[in-house]
C-alpha cells in the first residue's frame, strides 16, 4: 500500500494561496475556515520562502493520541482522518497538532466550538464513499475517486506534491539534482555536521 | 648608471612565483571541495523552533508553521498526569481505607443530650449542597475526558461513550463557572470562620483527638482539618476557575495554544488533588465522625457531639464550660 505524502517545494512555491482556494472550492468548507494555508517566512526580506502547510497526516499523529472520544484512524494508505459523529469538539487535537491543522466551526451559545474539521488529503470520512452525507461533512472524496488531492494537482508551479510518498520523493530528488547542488534539505548541517548532502 | 639584475635574483622571483601560485591553487581546490553550507539552514532551524511567519488566512494559530508545545502537552497529560493521577486518589482513597480499619469511627463518646445547637443556617446548607452537587458533576465528567478513552469506551464502545462525552464536555463547561461562583460566594461568607490560628496547628498534632489517647485539642466552631479543607478547596477552586475560564472562553483574551496547554495542565493537575482531598472530606463529614452529617444536613448538632468536637464554640453557644 502507499504511503502518502504532501511535500512543498519551498523553491518553487510563489504564494499564490491558489491551494487554499482549490481546496475551500472543492470541499465546501465555510467561510472563515481553511484547511489548507500558506505561510511566508522572512516575508518582504532578501531570501523570504513561503510553504503551504495543512494536516501532515503524522504515522504518530498527536491529534489522535489526545482525543477523549477516540474518533481518529489512519487509513491503509496512511491517511489520517477522524470521525465527525463522535467528535465532541473539545478542542483537544487543535492544542496538540504543531501545523495548526485543526479547525471548529463556532456553534451554539457562547462561541461553543462544533465538530472538528481538517484536511482529508482528498479522502472524505468514514461515511460511504461520495455519498450526500459524506460530501457535507468530510467533502469530496477524490481518493475514492482514483484522483489525487487538489490542492496539488491545481498548484502551478508543481511546488506542492501529494501522493505516494515514494514518488513523491523519488521526484523531489530529481529536482535536486537537476538544480545541480543539494542545499535545500532543512537543516543538514545540524544533522550531519562536516558531511555533504548526496 | 646602469642596472644590473643578478641571475641568482631571477631564480628567487621564479620560486617565490611557483610557490604563491602552488598555494592559491591549493586554496581553489579547497575551496571547490569544501561543503557548502546550506544558506537557509539557520532559518529553517528557526521555523523548527516556532518562529512566526506571515499568513494571507485569517487564523493567528496558522503564522506559526511548527508549534512545538503540543508535543510537550501531549506527554503531560497522557503521560505524567494520567499515569500519576489515579495513583494519587487511589493513594487517597486506600490511606482513608487504612485509616478507617486501623483507628476506626470517631464515635460521640457520650450520649446524645436531644438539647442541639444551630449550627449551619438553611442557606449556608443550600450553599454547601449546591456547590457539592456541581463539584461532583465537575468531577464526574472531567475525570471522563481525561480516563473515558481507557475506562469506559472498552465497557461502552465508541458511539455510546462520545454521546455522553458530548453531554459531559457541554455540562462540565456550563456547571464551571457556576461552580466558581458558588465557591466564592462561600469564601466570602466562612472566609471569618477559617482564620488560621495557633490552636488550629495543636488540632493537627493528634488530627483532633481521633489518634492516640492524648485530650482532645481545643477548637473553635471550625476545627483546624475543616479549615484546612476550605483553605484547599478555596485556592485549588480558584485555580481551577480561572484557568478552566481560559479553557471555557478561547477567545477571551485570544488565547493562544500555548496558554490553552499550560491552562489545561494546571487545570487537569489541580482537578487530581482537588478530588484526592475531596475523599477526606467526604469520609470525615459521613462516617469518619459521628454527628458531624447532621451539622450540614440538619444545620443542627447535638450538645455533646459540639463539646466533643468543637469545645470553644460549645462554650460560646451555650454559656456552659465543656
Amino acid at each position: 500500500m502507499a504511503r502518502m505524502k504532501f511535500l512543498c517545494d519551498v523553491e518553487r512555491c510563489i504564494e499564490c494561496n491558489a491551494c487554499v482556494t482549490a481546496c475551500n472550492n472543492e470541499h465546501d468548507i465555510p467561510w472563515d475556515m481553511n484547511r489548507r494555508h500558506v505561510v511566508t517566512i522572512n516575508d518582504g526580506r532578501p531570501g523570504e520562502k513561503s510553504i503551504s502547510t495543512a494536516c501532515m497526516h503524522c504515522t504518530d499523529a498527536p491529534c489522535a493520541a489526545v482525543c477523549p472520544v477516540d474518533c481518529f484512524y489512519t487509513t491503509t494508505d496512511g491517511i489520517v482522518l477522524h470521525d465527525k459523529d463522535l467528535c465532541i469538539g473539545c478542542g483537544y487535537c487543535f492544542y496538540a497538532c504543531p501545523f495548526g491543522a485543526p479547525q471548529f466551526p463556532e456553534g451554539g451559545a457562547f462561541n461553543m466550538r462544533g465538530k472538528m474539521d481538517k484536511c482529508t488529503f482528498c479522502a472524505g470520512g468514514p461515511l460511504p464513499d461520495n455519498s450526500k452525507e459524506e460530501y457535507r461533512k468530510y467533502g469530496r472524496n477524490r481518493i475514492a475517486e482514483g484522483k489525487l488531492p487538489l490542492c496539488a494537482e491545481m498548484c502551478s508551479t508543481k511546488a506542492l506534491l501529494a501522493g505516494d510518498g515514494n514518488v513523491v520523493s523519488e521526484i523531489y530528488r530529481k529536482r535536486v539534482m537537476n538544480r545541480g547542488g543539494s542545499m535545500d534539505f532543512w537543516r543538514w548541517e545540524a544533522a550531519y555536521p562536516g558531511e555533504e548532502q548526496g | 648608471m646602469r642596472t644590473h639584475v643578478k641571475p641568482i635574483g631571477k631564480s628567487v622571483i621564479v620560486l617565490i612565483a611557483f610557490i604563491l601560485i602552488a598555494l592559491l591553487s591549493a586554496f581553489a581546490v579547497r575551496a571547490i571541495q569544501a561543503p557548502d553550507v546550506n544558506p537557509r539552514s539557520d532559518y529553517w532551524g528557526s521555523v523548527r523552533e516556532g518562529v512566526r511567519g506571515y499568513t494571507a488566512v485569517d487564523f493567528e494559530p496558522h503564522e506559526i508553521l511548527i508549534h512545538n508545545g503540543g508535543e510537550i502537552w501531549r506527554e503531560v497529560r497522557n503521560g505524567l498526569i494520567a499515569n500519576i493521577g489515579p495513583l494519587i486518589m487511589a493513594g487517597v482513597l486506600g490511606a482513608i481505607l487504612m485509616f478507617f480499619l486501623i483507628v476506626g469511627k470517631d464515635k460521640l463518646h457520650e450520649p446524645k443530650t436531644g438539647r442541639r445547637l444551630n449550627r449551619f443556617s438553611l442557606a449556608e446548607r443550600l450553599l454547601h449542597w449546591t456547590t457539592a452537587f456541581f463539584f461532583i458533576v465537575l468531577a464526574i465528567t472531567g475525570l471522563s475526558n481525561l480516563f473515558g478513552r481507557a475506562v469506559l469506551i472498552p465497557v461502552f464502545g465508541q458511539g455510546l461513550f462520545a454521546a455522553y462525552m458530548q453531554w459531559a464536555l457541554w455540562v462540565h463547561n456550563f456547571s464551571g463557572p457556576i461552580f466558581l461562583i458558588l465557591l466564592l460566594i462561600m469564601f466570602v461568607i466562612w472566609v471569618r470562620d477559617n482564620i488560621p490560628k495557633k490552636i488550629d496547628l495543636v488540632w493537627f498534632k493528634n488530627l483532633g483527638g481521633m489518634i492516640g489517647k492524648g485530650p482532645r485539642p481545643h477548637a473553635g466552631k471550625i476545627n483546624g482539618g475543616e479549615k484546612a479543607w476550605f483553605w484547599v478547596m478555596t485556592l485549588s477552586g480558584i485555580a481551577m476557575g480561572v484557568t478552566g475560564i481560559l479553557l471555557d472562553f478561547p477567545l477571551l483574551v485570544d488565547q493562544g495554544r500555548t496558554i490553552l496547554q499550560t491552562a489545561h495542565a494546571i487545570h487537569a493537575i489541580v482537578a487530581i488533588f482537588f478530588i484526592a482531598a475531596s475523599f477526606g472530606h467526604i469520609y470525615i463529614g459521613t462516617i469518619g465522625a459521628e454527628g458531624t452529617f447532621e451539622g450540614m444536613w440538619r444545620g443542627t448538632v447535638d450538645e455533646s457531639w459540639a463539646r466533643q468536637h468543637q469545645d470553644l464554640w460549645y462554650e460560646e453557644k451555650t454559656g456552659k464550660s465543656a
